[in-house]
Parts: structure tokens; sequence; C-alpha cells
């Protein structure tokens, strides 16, 4: 089972700050464990999130991203108390949604 | 004559640009890491540790709420800047990593080779008291760092302590002073605080527990003094050891009155 995000959202101004860190292993599948055998590939392959419903940001990751990733962006429209709702799916199909108010 | 002036001025220059060049990757490993603490993994062991604190678990099905980390049963805000400190029901110092171990056995029935089959965090993961560490941790952010030391066992622990400390054994006859007695020390890139002093033994406390970003893991105390232990080729002390509290009782002394920043982040 995933582990919840952190999620931050705090509008200033008409901008929004959305800041989140998502707790994932985001293995390469190039890594071997202390037995010699090699450690499946596991990571976050798709990033979604939505404004009150409405998608504003999307990300397509691979296995570049590092473990625990954090993800921060700025959008325009916000208001303080919309609700922000972060997704992710990974390549071994399991999924996470956490939802956030703006501050 | 000359020359060798000058050749004992250059040597000076020299020596001059060879600190300020250190000085300067410091401030880089400085500027890295308050990059990065903003964002601090960390947080996420915090959140399973605050969840875990609350959960039933165990063979008696019990929460740690009623855990007691000094300041009376279930108080957390400041708890770990206060610790180790004595504990009159087991009539002992104990840091917060051996107290929380303690509460799981006393509170939820947990047998001792149970909780600390896994001390620390490794591949296969983070265990349950490292993440409930995290937590509480966090709760004495912004506080000031303040071990009591009005109970005899705890004066006794400093004194023990800070004879550990210096105390010089091992194939390298090296103590925990040979590194972190003196000022300016380093090893390559690291500068080595001086934990004889306030601001040193402070750097001794703040940032644990930390998340290390080698790995992603979340790492204890306990885990760095076993890790000074090893370094010195001493023989590792037994997971949550009585000796690492009165260790830990010593450096938390000398950093009293500095403010403790929460759960940190390391390289």
């Amino acid at each position: 089972m995933a582990n919840p995000m952190k999620i931050r959202a705090a509008v200033q101004g008409d901008v929004t700050d959305v800041r989140v860190l998502m707790a994932h292993d985001m293995e390469t599948g190039l890594r071997k464990d202390s037995s010699g055998s090699p450690i499946p590939a596991h990571f976050i392959q798709l990033v979604t999130v939505k404004h009150n419903g409405k998608d504003v940001f999307s990300a397509q990751w691979g296995t570049a991203i590092a473990k625990n990733p954090f993800v921060a962006f700025k959008f325009k429209g916000g208001k303080a108390g919309d609700k922000i709702q972060v997704n992710w799916v990974d390549n071994t199909g399991d999924t996470r949604t956490d939802e956030t108010t703006i501050r | 004559m000359k020359t060798l002036k000058a050749l004992v001025a250059m040597c000076g220059l020299l020596i001059a640009a060879n600190a300020s060049a250190q000085s300067a990757v410091s401030e880089e490993f400085q500027k890295f890491r308050s990059i990065m603490e903003e964002d601090n993994p960390a947080e996420l062991f915090e959140a399973i540790g605050e969840e875990y604190w609350y959960t039933k678990a165990g063979p008696r099905n019990a929460s740690l709420e009623a855990c007691d980390l000094g300041l009376g049963p279930g108080v957390i805000k400041g708890a770990y800047a206060q610790m180790p400190r004595y504990f009159a029901d087991v009539d002992q110092i104990m840091d917060a990593e051996t107290r929380i171990v303690h509460c799981m056995e006393t509170l939820q029935g947990f047998s001792h080779e149970e909780v600390t089959k896994q001390p620390f965090s490794n591949d296969k993961g983070t265990p349950n008291h490292v993440s409930v560490l995290t937590y509480v941790a966090s709760q004495s952010k912004g506080m000031p760092i303040a071990l009591p030391q009005s109970h005899p066992k705890e004066r006794e622990a400093y004194a023990v302590g800070k004879e550990m400390f210096n105390y010089r054994a091992g194939p390298y006859d090296f103590s925990c002073a040979t590194c972190h007695g003196t000022e300016g020390k380093r090893i390559r890139m690291q500068d080595l605080p001086n934990l004889t002093t306030r601001d040193g033994a402070a750097k001794s406390v703040l940032g644990w527990p930390g998340y290390r970003i080698t790995g992603g893991r979340m790492l204890t105390l306990q885990w760095r003094m076993n890790d000074c232990f090893r370094q010195q080729r001493f023989p590792q002390p037994k997971y949550v050891s009585e000796a690492v509290s009165v260790l830990l009782t010593y450096m938390g002394v000398t950093a009293n009155g500095t403010m403790y920043t929460g759960p940190g982040i390391k390289r």
C-alpha cells in the first residue's frame, strides 16, 4: 500500500504555489539487492494535479526521478479554499490520490 | 634571506587560499542543505509516525497515546528536546528512541526481540519506531534543547558520557574526542564539529533524526552513534544500549540552550 503524500498549496495574488512530496521507491530496475538479484523496476509513470476537478498539471515520469520525489509548480486562477487533488500511477498499476485545500 | 621571506609569504598566501576554498565548499554544502530542507522527505516519515502513534497495534492492541516521554503520558510537544532524561519507572536514563521502543514493549506488548529485530532503516524499509521517533522529534521543532540535570542519575550520565567521549581504545587508539575534541578538523570535505563546545555539540543534536538522501533512508541518533563506534573500530553497542543514551546525555547537555530545528536532511 502506498503511503500518503504531503501537499501544500498557497495562493499569493493570483498565483498558486503547489508543492508535493510523494512517498515512492522509484526503483530503476538496474539495481541489485544484497544477494545479487535485480530489484524490479518500480516507478511513477503519470502524475496529474487537478484544481477543482480541472487538470492544471500533468507529467510523464521515468526512472530518472529520485526516490521520494518532490514536485513544485505554480498556476494562475486558484483561490483560497479551492481543492487541489494530486494523483500518481506507477508502472505496477498502483495508484494514490491525495487532496488538500489552497491556503 | 629575501627569497626565504618571499617563500614564507607565498606559503602563507597558499594556506590562506586553501582555507578560503575550503570554507567556500562548506558554504555550498550549506546552501544545498537549506534548499533541500524546505521540502524534506522526513515529513513523509513524520506522517507515518503520527498515524502509528494513534493506531492500535501489537498483542495488546494498544496505541502509543499513553506513552510517557518524560513530560507526562501522551505529551509529545517539546519532549524530544528534553531527552535523554531519567525515567523513574525503569530507574534509568533513556533517550527518545529507547523510550519509544520501551513504550512499544510495555504498552503494545511487543517483545524486545520483535521491536528490535530491525533496529535501523534499510532496503527493506523503515521500522515503525523510527517513523514514530521522527514524528516525536518534529513536535520539538523550534524549541530550545533543555536536557534536565536535576536527578543524580542524570548528572551521573553526563559524567559517564563525558568519560566515554574521551576514552581512548580500540586498534586505532581512538576516542570520540580524537576527531570531535578540537576546532577546525575535517574528514575529506566534512567539517567536524567540536562537540566539547556548546555550538559544536548543537550540531550533534540538530538535524537528527535525519533523512539521508543517499539511499533515501530515515536515520536516527542511535544509528549515528553506532556508526561512530564502527568508525573507531570499537565493538558496536547493542541497540538501545544505555551506553548510547549516556553518551547522548553528555552531548545533549553540552548543547543545552540552543534551538532544535526538527528532523533534518543529510547528503
